[in-house]
């Protein structure tokens, strides 16, 4: 494997890794309001479909992306609504809003382009430009920078650098604000924020809708950046792997950055090489595409080191009267 | 929890789902109609297609026997309070198993088969669901998130073995070769023109469906006529009052789940056996998922699980009848299917309080 191979990898890595860290940054505000989101797989999914029809309608991706931001946080709406306001399962909640996308998206595509399902193919503004990182040619020659800097580093879409911008955005969030130390506490002991006065609810809508943009970005981005257009169940099962993602980095925004580094890691290399041989054993390409999920259960079960969510993640606060 | 609205029992099971249902349909008509078609004539043809003919109805019953065998499975994990989203993957890797038992034991008559192939496929399944079980009563893993991450692994579990080894030689199409035409199981029209009832030749229901009724007496004796039946439901009333009355909250939760895992990989006897002959690489097609809005429609009781069955059935026939004459596509029923389960399941509240304040209001008069 050369070094030119290795870039490449990396640099998909990146680029595979944002809407995943999107939805998992989005899954973690969530939860750690206290309430689950497995809805995220749907949310993006609705965001990728409005951010490819309304960015090809308005030949601006930008349109597209506060059109798709719009539509995740409708069913984030949903998701409150249900979860918060009428105290339901905030499960089902999230396996209705996965199944309402992808049911209402190929019906819409379908009725909008009549393309089976899809939206016409993305093309100049309607795609997101790549960004040139300043002096990226200049230093392109260089050795070691050149790879990382010009390879690596430059030539993504803008919401690949908001992505990697928003974990120390929402590290600092949780962790130094007073929003944040709010929110953390509604997901553990929602009756201590109740009984100083707080209102929980409003809380818990705050994590919701924050995790609604962030889906939105994600599905915006991969139908507008990392592919060009909207395909049906475009998002196959990114919403569970940064599910997964979140569980892995144990609800922390820093540790969820290595993860979805890792899972993107592991969807480049699957989709680059057909066959893998590590140590001369071949590896199938499931079994990449399952590592993640193994992975997540090995976490689940506690037997590398416990993960532990927010306390009072699921239940549905009842005021005492 | 105090809040839980009061309601009559029989309300209860018919009013709440009844008006939710009715609920998903308005909204599902107001979409078609935002689609440029007609709400009215798009549940004619509905109707229509799903029983306006023998042909339609066998559709209708083939797919109702798919979700008859998933809900079930959702309702008894349901009935210990566990939410078993991995009727997919079970489902799955029951069709593993009928495949195998199928492919590699040369069965004599189709009846041996039938039973064999129920068991294998009830075993793979329970085996797929034991580890979720396991983990959940042990460890306490998530069951929700591990029976997610345990469907995708089966997806790709099934996607090897189809490639790599249960495909024939030279063959490109990821699945199994075609299993004996001796073990063809019979199909309805074959069994209704025993008794001179003619029905039409081309719908895949089989004498799976039997199976699946079956079914339901079993899980309706085992969750109220047994012992295990009364510890699951106690269990899942209160699992600290079940545990002060020695149950074991280890072993519910894993019987639970073996249970529930079998009944989904059950499935399979009737979608790999009964229709493809072979095993493909989307087998389930999603049915593992229905199962969720089949369980909370029929409130979790087999009775009301063959109704929710059927409904879903007509949904799904009719859907394809709608998406072939009309230009409303079948991804409908997915959004149908996703408003039950919304107001079913989640916005149970909504639908349930200003019910519980109309009985109020009435017996305050």
């Amino acid at each position: 494997m050369d070094i030119a191979t290795i870039v490449q990898v990396i640099d998909s890595t990146l680029r595979l890794a944002t809407p995943l860290l999107f939805a998992c940054l989005a899954g973690l505000i969530s939860e750690r309001a206290g309430v689950f989101d497995i809805g995220l797989e749907g949310k993006m999914l609705i965001a990728a479909f409005t951010a490819a029809a309304i960015a090809y309608v308005s030949a601006n991706v930008w349109i597209g992306v506060g059109a798709a931001v719009l539509a995740s946080m409708v069913l984030s709406l949903v998701h409150g609504v249900a979860s918060i306001t009428f105290r339901g399962n905030q499960l089902i909640a999230g396996v209705a809003i996965n199944f309402l996308a992808a049911g209402i998206t190929v019906v819409i595509a379908q009725n909008w382009f009549q393309l089976g399902g899809r939206t016409p193919s993305l093309t100049g503004d309607a795609r997101m430009a790549r960004l040139q990182l300043p002096f990226a040619d200049a230093v392109r020659d260089v050795p070691v920078l050149g790879p990382v800097y010009s390879g690596i580093l430059s030539g993504h879409g803008l919401l690949v650098y908001v992505a990697f911008l928003c974990v120390p955005l929402t590290w600092y969030m949780l962790f130094r604000t007073r929003l944040g130390l709010r929110m953390r506490a509604v997901g553990e002991n929602p009756a201590a924020v109740d009984t100083a006065g707080i209102s929980v609810v409003g809380l818990r809508y705050i994590g919701v809708a924050i995790g609604g943009v962030l889906c939105g970005l994600a599905g915006a981005y991969l139908a507008t950046g990392l592919s060009a257009g909207f395909v049906q169940e475009m998002t196959a099962g990114r919403g569970f792997i940064a599910l997964a993602a979140m569980i892995f980095a144990k609800w922390r925004p820093w540790h969820a950055m290595g993860a979805v580094l890792l899972f993107g890691f592991l969807e480049a290399v699957a989709n680059r090489f057909q066959n893998i041989e590590i140590l001369g054993v071949g590896v199938p390409v499931q079994a990449m595409q399952a590592l993640p999920y193994v992975l997540t259960v090995v976490i689940l079960a506690g037997f590398v080191g416990k993960a532990i969510p927010p306390r009072a993640v699921g239940t549905p606060y009842v005021k005492e009267h | 929890m105090s809040t839980k609205a009061r309601i009559p029992h029989w309300a209860d099971v018919t009013l709440v789902p009844l008006v939710s249902i009715a609920l998903a349909f308005v909204i599902s008509a107001v979409l078609i109609w935002a689609i440029g078609e007609s709400p009215w004539d798009a549940v004619k043809m509905m109707v229509e297609g799903a029983f306006g003919s023998s042909y339609g109805w066998g559709y209708t019953l083939y797919y109702a026997t798919n979700f008859i065998f998933t809900g079930l499975a959702v309702s008894v994990a349901f009935q210990a309070r566990l939410f078993n989203i991995g009727g997919e993957g079970q489902a799955a890797l029951g069709g593993l198993g009928v495949a195998l038992v199928c492919l590699y034991i040369p069965w004599p008559h189709w009846s041996v088969a039938l039973v064999a192939a129920s068991i294998g496929a009830a075993v793979f399944g329970a085996a797929w669901a034991f580890i979720p079980g396991y983990l959940q009563a042990k460890r306490g893993s998530h069951i929700v998130i591990t029976t997610i991450m345990f469907n995708f692994i089966a997806a790709s579990v099934l996607g090897y073995i189809l490639v790599n080894i249960l495909r024939p030689t030279g063959s490109m199409d990821p699945a199994s070769p075609r299993f004996a035409p001796e073990i063809a199981l019979p199909k309805l029209h074959e069994m209704l023109a025993l008794v001179g009832i003619p029905f039409s030749r081309v719908p895949p229901v089989n004498i799976s469906l039997l199976i699946a009724v079956g079914m339901c007496f079993v899980v309706w004796y085992l969750l109220w006529r047994t012992r295990l039946g009364y510890q699951i439901r106690a269990f899942g009333e209160s699992e600290p009052a079940a545990e002060y009355a020695g149950i074991s909250p280890v072993r519910i939760t894993i019987y639970v789940m073996l249970i529930s895992g079998g009944l989904a990989g059950m499935m399979a006897v009737n979608s790999v056996m009964g229709e493809q002959q072979r095993l493909v690489l989307n087998a389930v097609e999603g049915a593992g998922f229905i199962g969720i809005a089949v369980a909370l429609m029929g409130r979790n009781h087999p009775f009301g699980v063959v109704l929710a069955a059927l409904l879903f059935g007509f949904l799904y026939q009719g859907g394809a009848e709608l998406a072939l004459w009309t230009a409303i596509p079948r991804e409908l029923i997915v959004v149908i299917q996703a408003l039950v389960i919304l107001f079913t399941g989640a916005l149970d509240n909504m639908v349930r309080i200003p019910i519980a304040r109309a009985f109020a209001a009435v017996r305050a008069r």
